[in-house]
């Protein structure tokens, strides 16, 4: 494919700038409709598989303004319905338009405290960009306008240029919010607590904030440093962090309210718990959840010289499963080294549930890709160690529950694929270890706690939110229900709340 | 043998629990050891290690007064605690620390303890006095005769086994070939017996299934699932192919560190 550098996009920008920048306000729909879509710079695929840096290098300043200009500003802001926490996005794209940039990021930050996050990380083909009229005129899910390109902008440059704005903190209320897990979810409920004027503390079993921002999506799709600076903005406004806490075992769940005067305590734990596929040889060395490699490299950066975590310098690797895990972890084997990585899924590339850019980025990469193919059994050497994997091979069958075709093996298809490393990326289940040290917390047959929709658990004073209610989902869903947990929370320790915006349950579940 | 100050881990400590350390927190890996002994009023755990990698060589350098980077816990189900009636507890070289404390459990719930303790010769014999202090017997046994019996834990087992009020229980800790023969000594009595599994892990929390093994040909995580499982249900030979799984990169990494910290040259014997 061709690869254009960014300086190029930003020159091809700044022509299309000159002609519809000064009539922006007067553009005609059929105008907007022809202004090209600005494509999204990347660093050059086979520099980038060798390096950890971001892979999307971001829009300049006259992509992003082109960009919005392609924005209809409709009546009917259909984009909204489709983003869970309902950025106000026709208002920010508008003064992204006309250059105002720093207006534009306060229009984001009304409902979004991590648009840096968000706007790399959040699936938007299926969430605002799936509705968004232009892309639904133009027949192409694709030509929608690109917010969350642009949301990502709005964050870059309110961060390059030190504007972030500290959130300002209501008078003390003498109310104490206790945070468990500093993942998304958790993120979220301790800044909208803590602006409510509470004492909010965020308990976090790693020795580093982030929970799976920091140990599952790799630097190449969310630089650390972003992750710091977030952080780095809960810190100021003083909110209190404890890392190496693991709520359930340092301290029980209910002593955080019974002996240490907590008000309100909000469980975040997320869903780690790998999912094993139980086929023989899963034991053998060599065979890792996506979870432990992704966390070796990521959290303790195995990848570098000077860390003592170990990881496998892999030749052959295989991922099994289509999920956006999978794909970080097929992209990441490739940084660190291996010859060849092949993901290896059952049904089709149509019912994968990965996203788009992340396949497109994976196969430019030069993954390989072995579409409706499962593995029956690993297979091992005389130390224990991987040496291949038996696949059998599938077709599609009738749509199932979750309206996905169903794959069904096809007998005596089997052939073998030559490996020394296995990922497993099928999925994770909840976590236990709230609730085997809360008896009387209520979980679910899969063990995912029950709230309802205000949030709140079946005890007193404790609400949960995102993956471990959820199951796993995605970041800006956890985002979604730690804002209504907070808001919850807020109205029970100070009455109706006043500030936030809790939007309404499964916008878009 | 370490005091670490950590009050909170202290008080909620129960016997069969660990702790995960880190000797640096940016680059340092997550290394399992268990609390031996925890003093409430001090506010201080007891953790006893040996120095076979990088991480416990680094953490044996640590002085009075230092502070550890990251230190995490209690981890891991506690021991089930009841009164049994009759418990062996059969512990090999540093697996009496992590027995200490259950030793101290069953006494207090009413239990008879036998205590067996191994080590290859009696240098490496530790915490005997306190083991004799709260044991109803306690049987020494040395691989070079040194001490106590001559021979393994297992013969010392398997009387005790033989005798005519045969143990109720059994709790095995030590190196994992010790406690699948402990295991394998004990099955033909029915006898049950706890072996507490000590595997290669990152989070400790559940998080990333490094430390699973197969328990009654189920996935079981150490971690959050154990440590402690029924040792006639645990699949030691795969469990012990585990263990080996990255011991070249950490004999490489044992060997720089040695050789650039403590500036000794480290022959391939050595580690």
């Amino acid at each position: 494919m061709s690869h254009k550098s960014s300086k190029a996009l930003q020159e091809e920008a700044q022509c299309l700038l000159n002609i519809y920048g000064p009539q922006s306000s007067s553009l005609k729909v059929k105008e907007r409709q022809k202004i090209p879509a600005q494509v999204m710079p990347v660093q050059d695929p086979e520099l980038r598989s060798h390096n950890m840096e971001e892979v999307s290098l971001g829009y300049s300043l006259e992509q992003a303004r082109v960009e919005a200009l392609r924005c209809l500003q409709c009546a009917k802001k259909n984009c909204i319905e489709g983003c869970p926490v309902q950025i106000d996005i026709p208002r920010f794209i508008g003064h992204i338009s006309k250059g105002e940039i720093e207006e534009a990021i306060a229009v984001v930050k009304e409902t979004t405290l991590l648009p840096a996050v968000c706007g790399r990380v959040c699936p938007q083909e299926r969430q605002c960009q799936l509705y968004c009229t232009l892309g639904k005129s133009l027949k192409d899910i694709g030509s929608s306008v690109a917010i969350g390109g642009l949301e990502r902008f709005v964050a870059d440059w309110e961060r390059i240029n030190n504007k972030i704005v500290i959130p300002s903190v209501k008078p003390a209320t003498g109310k104490k919010v206790a945070v468990v897990g500093s993942g998304p979810a958790g993120l979220v409920v301790a800044a909208d607590c803590r602006r409510e004027g509470h004492h909010v503390t965020i308990f976090e079993a790693f020795h580093k904030l982030g929970g799976v921002l920091r140990y599952g999506i790799p630097e190449f799709r969310l630089p650390n440093d972003i992750i710091d600076k977030e952080i780095e903005t809960l810190s100021a406004m003083g909110v209190e962090i404890k890392t190496n806490f693991v709520v359930g075992r340092t301290r029980k769940l209910t002593d955080l309210i019974d002996k240490d005067g907590y008000d309100a305590v909000f469980i975040g734990t997320g869903a780690g718990l790998p999912i094993f596929m139980g086929i023989e040889g899963e034991s053998l060395n060599g065979v890792l959840s996506a979870n432990e490699y992704l966390t070796r490299i990521n959290l303790m950066k195995a990848y570098l010289k000077d860390a003592d975590t170990p990881v496998y310098l892999s030749k052959k690797l295989v991922v099994l499963g289509g999920g956006n895990v999978a794909m970080d972890a097929a992209r990441m084997a490739k940084r660190l080294g291996a010859e060849s990585v092949t993901v290896v899924y059952r049904r089709t590339e149509n019912e994968m549930p990965a996203r788009r850019e992340e396949v497109i980025h994976a196969k430019e990469e030069g993954i390989r890709f072995l579409l409706l193919s499962n593995a029956n059994r690993i297979l091992g050497d005389e130390k224990g160690a991987v040496k291949g994997i038996e696949c059998l091979q599938y077709e599609l069958g009738e749509a199932d529950a979750s309206g996905r075709r169903s794959a069904v093996e096809i007998a005596n298809s089997e052939f073998i694929l030559e490996a020394d490393t296995v990922i497993i990326a099928v999925g994770n289940g909840s976590n236990p270890l709230i609730s085997q040290t809360t008896p009387l917390l209520t979980v679910s047959k899969r063990g995912n706690i029950v709230v309802d929709e205000t949030q709140q658990t079946s005890m007193d004073k404790i609400f949960a939110g995102g993956d471990i209610v959820l199951g796993a989902a995605t970041v800006i869903l956890a985002m979604g229900e730690g804002r209504r947990s907070a808001a919850s929370i807020n109205k029970l320790l100070c009455g109706p709340a006043v500030e936030t915006s809790a939007p309404s349950k499964g916008a878009l579940s | 043998m370490m005091r670490l100050f950590a009050p909170l881990i202290a008080e909620e400590r129960q016997a069969g629990q660990f702790i995960i350390l880190q000797t640096d927190d940016d680059y340092g890996e997550r290394i399992p050891l268990t609390i031996a002994d925890a003093d409430t009023a001090e506010g201080s755990i007891t953790i006893i290690f040996q120095v076979v990698g990088k991480t416990t060589k680094h953490l044996s350098s640590f002085n009075t007064g230092d502070k550890l980077p990251a230190l995490v816990g209690p981890l891991g189900k506690p021991t089930h605690i009841k009164n049994f009636g009759r418990a062996v507890c059969v512990c090999g070289g540093i697996g009496v620390a992590p027995m200490h404390p259950i030793v101290q459990a069953l006494k207090n719930a009413g239990n008879h303890v036998s205590i067996i303790i191994g080590a290859r010769t009696k240098e490496l014999i530790i915490l005997e006095k306190e083991m004799a202090a709260i044991a109803d017997e306690l049987i020494i046994c040395t691989d070079d005769g040194s001490y106590g019996r001559k021979g393994l834990v297992t013969a010392a087992l398997k009387d005790l086994c033989e005798r005519e009020l045969k143990p109720d229980i059994v709790f095995a800790i030590g190196p994992p070939v010790m406690m699948k023969f402990c295991s394998e000594t004990t099955r033909p009595y029915h006898v049950f017996t706890q072996v507490s599994l000590n595997t290669i892990m990152v989070d400790g929390t559940g998080m990333c299934g490094g430390c699973r093994v197969n328990v009654d040909n189920k996935v079981k995580f150490v971690c959050v699932d154990g440590p402690e499982f029924d040792g006639h249900l645990v699949d030691f030979d795969n469990m012990i192919s585990r263990l080996n799984a990255y011991k070249d990169i950490e004999r490489k990494h044992y060997k720089c560190f040695v050789e650039k910290t403590f500036n000794q040259p480290v022959k391939e014997e050595q580690i």
